[in-house]
């Protein structure tokens, strides 16, 4: 499970960086968004990997430890980390498409060079 | 309290000065000069005290945890450098009135001036060390403005960024030096530091931190090799000259050596370093002094040699000399300060400096002559003036030395030769100026200056006479109180006399004083003094060269990182994440084995496969736009399920809402992007990244791998489980989190998202429907076509436009009811913010957006306003039950329809997380949409 997991981020990390190097804008935004899904698998692996064990304290005869449920912490992380990266990937989609409309090109340097 | 006003009493009146115009002359030097009389009047109010043998110090705490009091600390030798300081400068603010021509912006000049007063009187009264430092910068600074003061003159910037450059970079020695002498002490106080001597000098530390102090100490007092930046700060206005070379800055160096003499002196290595540079820049000064054709060159260089004497004195560490090298500190300040005063008043009636062209001047300024006379025989050493008292204890201390063969005799020799050249150029500065012929090509008529201005010099040459004559009924107390804090112990036994007999100090005074006569003179006649063009060289050039060289390195350096190209600053950025993340892993122990061998479950290998393809598939296909950001949306929908697998709802709903917005997003961009990207040229750079990039991609899944098959370290996570109910009264972990034990994080990403989506629609909101390229013909120079499905002219999407009036309502409910419940299951303000944009994203899509605008005003700016003022204020809502920021609150009770609910006061919190979500959110993805209406 673990190899599968971390190769899993191994392999949506190299993808997004290659992206991420290309010369067009809409290209490195693409493999931004890739990588910050590794990012944020990554961070969340921190926690370790729990099936079955969500942070939901129904029961009140299981004690509330980590041994009984998965860890919330890097949830919360990984929450607000989603969030904000959609928010990173909206700016960067409008500066793709300003900086296009203002310079008629979408390399991402503003012209070619 | 009086010595924490007489410092900030200064700073203040500067901050009137700079209200004040630079054409109310009369009312600034007032202003000026009544601050100035009344620091001196709260600094003399110590003096009785003081002079009883008495300690006056107040402090506040300022920084505990660092040691670091706000404490100013008055002893004898603070109180009287302190008296000097402010007394010199009201003397030159008076000087200074009549100095500064009409178009000098006067009110600046003394809201400087006051400033660095102000500086060196918290230098000299400080009772911490940090505090000193933090002055010493500050005089730093102050002098690089004053030196600076005629902007429009090349030489004065360059001199100003000189010193400021070579004073600063002492102050940063300094502080270093001072921050080993606190550890060495256990204490930055300088009562602590003062008493605790032996220990210092007895710490492995101890050298470094003596050069570290000594690097500040003779920067400061330009003592060589360091003292070249003082002869190019001469460009200063010379009021400002006379208050640097007499009583301040130069004389910061010397004091602080003085301040710090019983606690880091009396070594060897201070004697020889301290000593040896004294010597050196004695020396050095007087010789160059001779040679200078520029009044004030003479003067400065005069300086430097005279700051020698004291660092000499200094240096040699008896009791005596530390006496003498007080009483020299006082007695230079008075001669210096009224020989700039009168070069500067030759320099202002004849309009030169160059003393080959001022000759003969004592016909025109008799007053002028004759106090100029005084001072510059004061400084030669001639009997009955105060010069020549403090250089016959110097004489005498060379004589002194015992245990250092080769200094004992190199000493008293130089000393004597430095003397020689001292009044060589003593005897030059009177009779070249004010004899030696008749004055040619002057640039104005020379005649005596206004009254005002030569008072102060003249007060200080009566200065120099009454201290020579009487010198113990006029500075006799003063003095001793000022040397007891240096000497650090009882006084030594010592007279103030004029006469001491016939013995050698008197004679090698004598032998100066004829030598030197006869050198001038001899130059003047025989070597044509006036055709030597002596221009010091070395310093100024090594200076120069280092300061090129520094520039250039990072001119080159920045050009090329900083090249304009997105694709190296992301390179460097993710080599050098690499190379921080790899460079701990070097020397570990290889891999621990997967814990659980068991193969993994089918599902997970299923989703593992889709992931990939998902990636792959975006990364085989990323020229054609639309097929590569469906490959995005795949893997991210894949790992929005990884997160619902693995025990995680909250992310995974928000990751899947995300995700469906981002890509809604992507694909409403297109339409102003090429759907196609042009075929990158050149395989090697392509291989090059996919070597970096698969590179790092092992290296991540390898660290991932590392973490996983490791049990989790002892973490914070247990605490926020076992107090998630009894605390914040919620049973999911996660939101609880979220909107109660870390609120104000949450506070600020929200706060980001909200900046992010006004961003993008400011962004976009100035593209005017002209500008945007159309969607039909959306193809620049990217070389793509318009293969995408075109939008325009399409029948609206008849499912949508059907579906749509059912399904917002809908969506608002599942909102709503996710935020509802999100304290105690799965959802929560942001997943129910995002439902609520997505929702309310339908119609838009389905009729169009003028439909929707016609129908009602969103304003979703508001929106994101709202949320965080509701956020925050349900936070500030704590203070009124006297809780910290964002408590939160609960009480349970029966809702209806809903049932048993706790409300805890965080969902008012989250109410606010709700608002500003589904406002950011909505606003993003509409500003594209609304561009295609222009």
């Amino acid at each position: 499970m673990a190899l599968l997991y971390a190769s899993g981020i191994g392999l949506l990390t190299a993808a997004g960086i290659w992206l991420m190097l290309r010369t067009r804008s809409f290209d490195a935004v693409l493999g931004l968004t890739l990588l910050s899904y590794a990012v944020n698998l990554f961070v969340f692996a921190m926690g370790r990997l729990h099936v079955a064990a969500a942070p939901l304290l129904r029961d009140p005869s299981l004690e509330p430890a980590l041994a009984n449920y998965a860890d919330p912490l890097p949830q919360a992380l990984v929450l607000t980390a989603i969030v904000i990266s959609f928010g990173m990937t909206a700016v960067l989609l409008a500066l793709a498409v300003r900086s296009r409309i203002d310079s008629g090109d979408d390399h991402v340097d503003g012209d070619a060079p | 309290m009086s010595l924490a006003l007489a410092v900030a009493l200064p700073f203040l009146a500067a901050l009137l000065l700079f209200a004040l115009p630079n054409r109310a002359r009369n009312l600034t030097a007032t202003v000026a000069g009544a601050a100035t009389l009344l620091t001196l009047a709260l600094l003399a109010v110590n003096l009785p005290a003081v002079l009883a043998g008495q300690v006056v110090s107040i402090d506040w705490a300022w920084l505990p945890f660092a040691g670091a009091d706000f404490g100013f600390r008055a002893d004898g030798l603070a109180l009287v450098f302190a008296l000097l300081v402010a007394a010199i400068g009201a003397l030159v603010i008076l000087y200074a009135r009549y100095y500064l021509a009409v178009e000098d912006p006067i009110a600046r000049f003394y809201a400087f001036f006051l400033t660095f007063m102000g500086a060196m009187l918290g230098l000299v009264l400080a009772g911490n060390l940090l505090l000193l430092a933090v002055f010493w910068e500050l005089t730093s600074l102050a002098s690089f403005l004053l030196i600076g003061y005629w902007q429009h003159r090349a030489d004065a910037r360059q001199g100003a960024r000189m010193a400021l450059l070579v004073t600063g970079a002492g102050g940063l020695c300094l502080l270093g030096g001072v921050l080993l002498l606190g550890s060495m002490a256990g204490s930055f106080d300088l009562d602590v530091v003062l008493a605790s001597g032996a220990q210092i000098r007895a710490h492995p530390a101890y050298l470094p931190m003596l050069v570290l102090v000594l690097l500040g100490a003779f920067t400061k007092s330009a003592q060589f090799p360091l003292h070249f930046w003082l002869p190019h700060a001469m460009a200063a206005p010379t009021p400002v000259s006379a208050y640097l070379h007499s009583a301040t800055m130069v004389k910061a160096g010397v004091f602080l050596l003085a301040r710090l003499h019983p606690a880091i002196a009396g070594t060897d290595a201070w004697f020889y370093l301290v000593t040896g540079t004294g010597l050196a820049t004695l020396l050095v000064g007087a010789w160059t002094a001779v040679w200078q054709h520029d009044l004030k060159g003479l003067l400065a260089w005069s300086t430097i040699s005279h700051l020698g004497l004291i660092t000499l004195l200094l240096g040699l560490d008896t009791p005596l000399a530390s006496v003498a090298a007080v009483f020299h500190i006082l007695n230079h300040a008075t001669f210096k300060a009224s020989l700039f005063m009168a070069a500067g008043i030759i320099d202002h009636e004849c309009g030169t400096r160059d003393m080959r062209r001022i000759n003969g001047l004592w016909k025109y300024m008799p007053v002028t002559t004759v106090l100029a006379i005084v001072a510059a025989a004061a400084m030669a050493g001639v009997p009955l003036l105060n010069g020549f008292l403090s250089k016959e204890m110097f004489f005498a201390e060379t004589l002194q030395i015992s245990s250092h063969p080769f200094m004992r005799l190199a000493v008293p020799i130089i000393a004597t030769l430095a003397a020689g050249f001292s009044v060589a150029y003593s005897v030059r500065f009177i009779h070249d100026v004010f004899w030696n012929g008749k004055p040619h090509d002057l640039p104005r008529n020379p005649h005596e200056p206004p009254f005002w201005m030569m008072v102060p010099a003249g007060l200080l040459a009566l200065l120099c006479l009454l201290v020579g004559v009487l010198p113990s009924t006029t500075v006799g107390a003063l003095l001793a109180v000022a040397a007891g804090p240096v000497v650090g112990g009882p006084l030594p036994e010592y007279s103030l006399a004029i006469w001491h007999g016939l013995n050698l100090p008197l004679l090698m005074s004598a032998l100066a004083l004829a030598a030197g006569a006869a050198f001038y003179f001899s130059l003047q006649r025989i070597d044509r003094l006036h055709e030597h063009v002596h221009l010091p060289r070395g310093a100024k050039e090594v200076f120069d060269a280092l300061l090129g060289a520094v520039l250039g390195g990072a001119r080159f350096f920045t050009l090329k990182v900083v090249n304009g190209h997105l694709h190296r600053y992301l390179t460097f950025a993710v080599l050098a994440t690499f190379v921080a993340v790899g460079l701990p892993w070097l020397g570990r122990g290889g891999f621990v084995p997967d814990v659980d061998a068991a193969l993994p479950a089918p599902l997970a290998i299923v989703l593992w496969l889709l992931g990939c393809s998902g990636a792959l598939g975006a990364l085989v296909w990323h020229r054609q736009r639309f097929v590569a950001t469906l490959f995005v949306g795949l893997t991210g929908l894949v790992v929005s399920l990884v997160f619902a697998l693995l025990s995680a709802p909250d992310v995974a709903l928000t990751q899947l809402l995300v995700e469906v917005a981002s890509v809604l997003l992507a694909m409403l961009s297109l339409h102003f992007l090429p759907k196609l990207s042009p075929p990158e040229p050149g395989f090697a750079r392509r291989a090059a990244d996919a070597a970096i990039a698969g590179i790092t991609g092992c290296g991540i899944g390898a660290l991932a791998y590392a973490v996983l098959v490791r049990p989790p370290d002892a973490s914070i996570a247990p605490w926020f489980l076992a107090n998630a109910i009894p605390g914040a009264a919620g049973q999911n972990a996660v939101n609880v989190i979220i909107v109660d034990f870390r609120g104000l994080d949450t506070l600020g990403e929200v706060a980001v998202l909200g900046i992010a989506a006004l961003l993008v629609a400011l962004l976009l909101a100035q593209v005017t429907g002209a500008q945007a390229p159309s969607r039909r013909t959306a193809d620049g120079g990217g070389g793509g076509d318009d293969s995408g499905a075109p939008a325009t002219g399409d029948p609206r999407p008849l499912m949508l436009e059907t579906v749509g009036p059912v399904l917002l309502p809908l969506a608002a409910v599942l909102a709503i009811w996710f935020f509802i419940r999100g304290h105690n299951d799965p959802g929560g303000g942001f997943i129910g913010g995002l439902t609520l944009a997505l929702g309310m994203l339908v119609p838009f899509i389905g009729r169009g957006i003028d439909w929707v605008e016609s129908r009602v005003r969103l304003q979703l700016q508001r929106w994101i306003g709202v949320g965080l003022a509701f956020a925050t204020l349900s936070g500030i809502a704590s203070f009124v039950v006297g809780h910290p920021f964002l408590t939160s609150h609960y009480f349970e009770g029966e809702l209806p329809l809903l049932g048993k609910s706790s409300l805890a006061s965080a969902m008012f919190f989250d109410l606010g997380v709700f608002v500003a979500v589904a406002g950011a959110t909505l606003l993003a993805l509409t500003t594209i949409g609304r561009m295609e209406r222009r």
